[in-house]
């Protein structure tokens, strides 16, 4: 999608010289000097903490710069907060969305911006404008239609609709395919190409490299506040890019490791549940890793909870080391030895108010005498602390001011504390940096190596190709099959999991 | 995000993350004791021991159930009930002991199941049947107020034996007012549940993440039910305690207790988000809420502007905790 044509001759349509921003004891965004033309797709990479999201604040204004200057179009730009952003043609398209459920999709597009004269509403013409707005945008539902009733896809579409109705120059999109499907990815990128060639101008923020390739005609890194650099995609690869971000170079991203697998931990079979889950069964051995792949909606994090007993089932069996299980809820599954940490660290993996030590305790607290041993958790926290390389002040510090990475560790720790014998680890990797990555996979292989049975759900193939030792790929619910190491192949994964080329 | 190094522990962060912990705390003990000096020089009357174990007496009502409170609101819930609850349990235990003529210690403790029994319906409301805390309450509010006059026919009840007055008017060794000695007892049996003990550990995580807590295989139904009978058992003997102080079952006794009684545990920084809060905060807001009120008979000001006072100090805490979240989610972006 990179188009080479006029960048470089066109006037930046925003200009950041030695922009700063301080927030105490921390300089979040430090000197940066950064342009972006009208017509292109502008990414920003960099790892957790770099900067990124504050120098998006500080264009939609949520944030003042401390010192530098911001242009639009040429003119120095005034601080009034982002309702004065918008109305200078800069709009942010949030990961959670700013939308009223409630209300309508014409009615959201024009929130607070009403058409109409003396507090009456001109709903005729809010419904004309909004059904060509939902056009430009390539969603296809009627601008009467409750948002509460739209899929994600479609919500993103109406926040970006909402940023063609205050006429934006500038669409910031901070990683918007997060929580999109493959399908629906490639949508949403057709509908920035339609919106550049228009002389839209993107600004992407992102860490995902593959689409970062997809999408990019340039790309800034920021590394600890600072530009690194700004480079055309052309003069950028994989390896340049991650070292840019991360600074250093970064070893093997997967190291997996030599392990025997051994005999079945777990087989589970004829697992059902409405139209979610039909019929599913699979096995995992000791020290093997197992991938689950499949689109988003396939069932894979659905056969995981189900397995574990986070959700009801309507019927299948569990055998832990060939003795069957029982598990109605997840104490069943923790007891017996399962465990899940989940796609979602902070909605469902971890209480953010608590203490490092008491996220790691929780599944199973140290008891001496009906009471809790502050002395024994201390000493479990401190232990895991150190094997797993938690960062983190001190064992007490509430996990929610640690990063995503020491965050996921937390969570590992927890699990590490019941003794799993078997691990579901949904989307590890997802929202944490690239070092925090090759850390993560690490530790699974050692879990593998130290004989659990690992099962690793994943929607990037690279990950699942290079950790495991055999694919389960999932389709609408069912076990579309299982590809062994030694015929994995993107292809192969693919043609299973949207079912088409069988054959292959 | 600061890169520590992972062995590097320094005491100074450490001594850090147990004083944000209290910072709230700190702020209504300084509140409390300005509040004290300024009392002990404004009024000849109010540093004598009378004047202060009436104090203790009277905060006992409102800290007794203030510790239950707190453990409910730790779970992000809330216990509305608690005012009806004390009243049908004072008025039940009176009536065991006047219509029954069940001695004293035994009524107490009827009436204090009386209380648990609420708590029980609450607790399976809100776990069971997935009510939202407010409602469930609020419906117990209602219904155990109307059963009170039901069962009253909203006349007191009267006869009760002498022994019932100890409970709330009695005292013990050197005239330490019994009411205190309760009120140490039921916070160090409070802080002991929160520190130390499944429960309380489990309220704090289901407070601040029920899902998590599920998942990490807590049986979160029967500890969310435990939390609200006890705050029900401690509304009950609260109760007991104030129909001793008046040798009489009340029906309208405690309408509006619920409002001291969460003020005290929001101020002691107890969080309405849950998963936040101290027996040791709310029994300093209970005492804060107690002196504002002596105070202002003492010094003979208006009555109403107490409600006042405590209105606004409750905005305060609550700002306060409402400010110090802000800037805790914007240090862990």
């Amino acid at each position: 999608m990179t188009t080479e044509t006029g960048i470089g001759t066109k006037e930046p349509v925003v200009r950041l010289r030695g922009v700063s921003k301080e927030f105490p004891g921390v300089l979040a965004v430090d000197g940066v000097d950064l342009d972006i033309l009208p017509g292109e797709v502008h990414v920003v990479a960099g790892e957790n903490g770099a900067g990124k999201s504050t120098l998006m604040k500080l264009l939609s204004q949520v944030e003042r710069p401390s010192s530098g200057t911001v242009e639009l179009a040429g003119e120095p730009v005034e601080y009034h907060g982002p309702g004065h952003a918008q109305h200078l043609g800069v709009a942010m398209v949030y990961q959670e969305f700013a939308l009223a459920p409630d209300l309508s999709v014409a009615e959201n597009l024009y929130l607070g911006r009403e058409p109409g004269r003396f507090g009456f509403v001109n709903r005729g013409k809010e419904m004309e404008e909004a059904g060509g707005l939902l056009r430009r945008v390539g969603l296809n539902v009627g601008p009467r239609r409750l948002v509460a009733g739209l899929t994600v896809a479609e919500m993103q579409r109406v926040e970006i609709a909402k940023a063609l109705a205050i006429d934006a120059k500038v669409v910031i999109m901070d990683e918007p395919t997060a929580t999109l499907a493959e399908r629906e990815i490639e949508d949403l990128f057709g509908v920035i190409k339609a919106l550049t060639d228009d002389g839209i101008a993107i600004l992407y923020i992102s860490h995902r490299l593959d689409e970062i390739f997809r999408i990019a005609d340039r790309v800034t890194v920021m590394r600890d506040g600072k530009v690194v650099d700004t480079l055309p995609i052309s003069e950028l690869d994989e390896d340049k890019l991650v070292r840019l971000m991360v600074g250093r170079e970064i070893g093997n991203l997967y190291p997996k490791p030599d392990v025997d697998v051994g005999d079945v931990l777990l087989r589970v079979s004829g697992v059902k549940r409405g139209e979610k889950l039909k019929d599913c069964s699979f096995e995992v051995r000791a020290g093997e890793v197992l991938g689950f792949a499949g689109l988003v909606g396939a069932g894979r994090t659905e056969l995981a909870r189900a397995v574990f007993g986070a959700d009801r089932v309507d019927g299948g069996a569990v055998e832990l080391e060939g003795r069957k299980l029982k598990i109605k809820k997840p104490q069943d599954a923790i007891e017996a030895g399962v465990g899940y940490l989940t796609e979602d660290r902070k909605g469902e993996g971890l209480a953010l108010q608590l203490g490092v030590d008491q996220n790691i305790t929780l599944a199973n607290l140290p008891m001496t005498r009906g009471l809790i041993s502050l002395k024994e958790e201390g000493r479990i926290a401190r232990k895991r602390r150190d094997e797993l390389n938690i960062r983190t002040p001190s064992i007490r510090r509430r996990v929610q001011v640690l990063s995503g990475g020491n965050q996921q560790k937390v969570v590992v720790a927890r699990w590490l504390e019941t003794e799993a014998k078997v691990l579901f680890f949904d989307e590890p990797a997802r929202g944490i940096d690239v070092g925090a990555k090759a850390e993560m996979f690490g530790l699974i292989g050692d879990l593998a190596q130290e004989g659990r049975g690992i099962v690793l759900i994943s929607s990037y193939l690279p990950e699942l190709l290079n950790m495991c030792d055999r694919i389960l790929v999932m389709r609408e619910g069912e076990v579309a099959g299982v590809i062994g190491r030694e015929e994995f192949s993107e292809e192969r994964v693919i043609a299973l999991a949207t079912g088409t080329g069988e054959a292959a | 995000m600061t890169e520590g190094t992972a062995n590097g522990t320094t005491r100074g962060n450490a001594l850090r993350d147990r004083l944000s912990d209290f910072v709230s705390q700190i702020a209504a003990a300084g509140a409390l004791i300005v509040v004290f000096v300024f009392l002990s020089f404004a009024s000849p009357d109010f540093l004598t021991a009378d004047n202060l174990f009436n104090i203790g007496s009277q905060t006992a009502v409102v800290a007794v159930i203030a510790v239950g409170m707190t453990l409910v609101i730790i779970t992000a819930g809330i216990d509305l009930s608690v005012g009806s609850v004390a009243a049908l349990a004072g008025v039940m235990g009176a009536l065991l002991m006047s219509s029954v003529g069940l001695p004293m210690p035994l009524a107490a403790l009827g009436g204090t199941l009386v209380g648990a029994a609420c708590g029980l319906t609450n607790g399976l409301l809100v776990s069971v049947a997935g009510l939202n805390p407010f409602i469930a309450t609020l419906g117990m509010l209602s219904v155990a107020r109307g059963i009170v006059y039901i069962a009253t026919d909203a006349q007191s009840v009267f006869g009760l034996p002498d022994s019932f007055r100890l409970l709330g008017q009695g005292v013990v060794a050197g005239g330490i007012p019994i009411p205190v000695v309760i009120i140490i007892a039921v916070a160090i049996a409070g802080y002991v549940v929160l520190s130390r003990t499944r429960l309380g550990r489990y309220a704090y995580a289901m407070g601040s993440n029920l899902e998590a807590a599920r998942l990490s295989g807590i049986p979160i139904r029967r500890y969310l039910t435990s939390v609200y009978v006890i705050s029900g058992a401690l509304a009950g003997f609260g109760g007991m305690i104030a129909a001793s102080r008046v040798a009489s079952g009340q029906p309208n006794y405690g309408i509006g207790l619920e409002l001291d009684v969460i003020a005290a545990a929001v101020i002691g920084g107890a969080s309405l988000f849950g998963g936040q809060g101290t027996v040791v905060g709310t029994l300093i807001g209970a005492f804060l809420i107690a002196l504002i009120r002596n105070g202002a008979v003492l010094l003979n000001v208006n009555t109403f502007y107490q409600q006042v006072i405590i209105g606004v100090i409750i905005w305060i805490a609550v700002f306060w905790d409402q400010y110090r979240r802000r800037k805790l989610a914007s240090a862990s972006e």
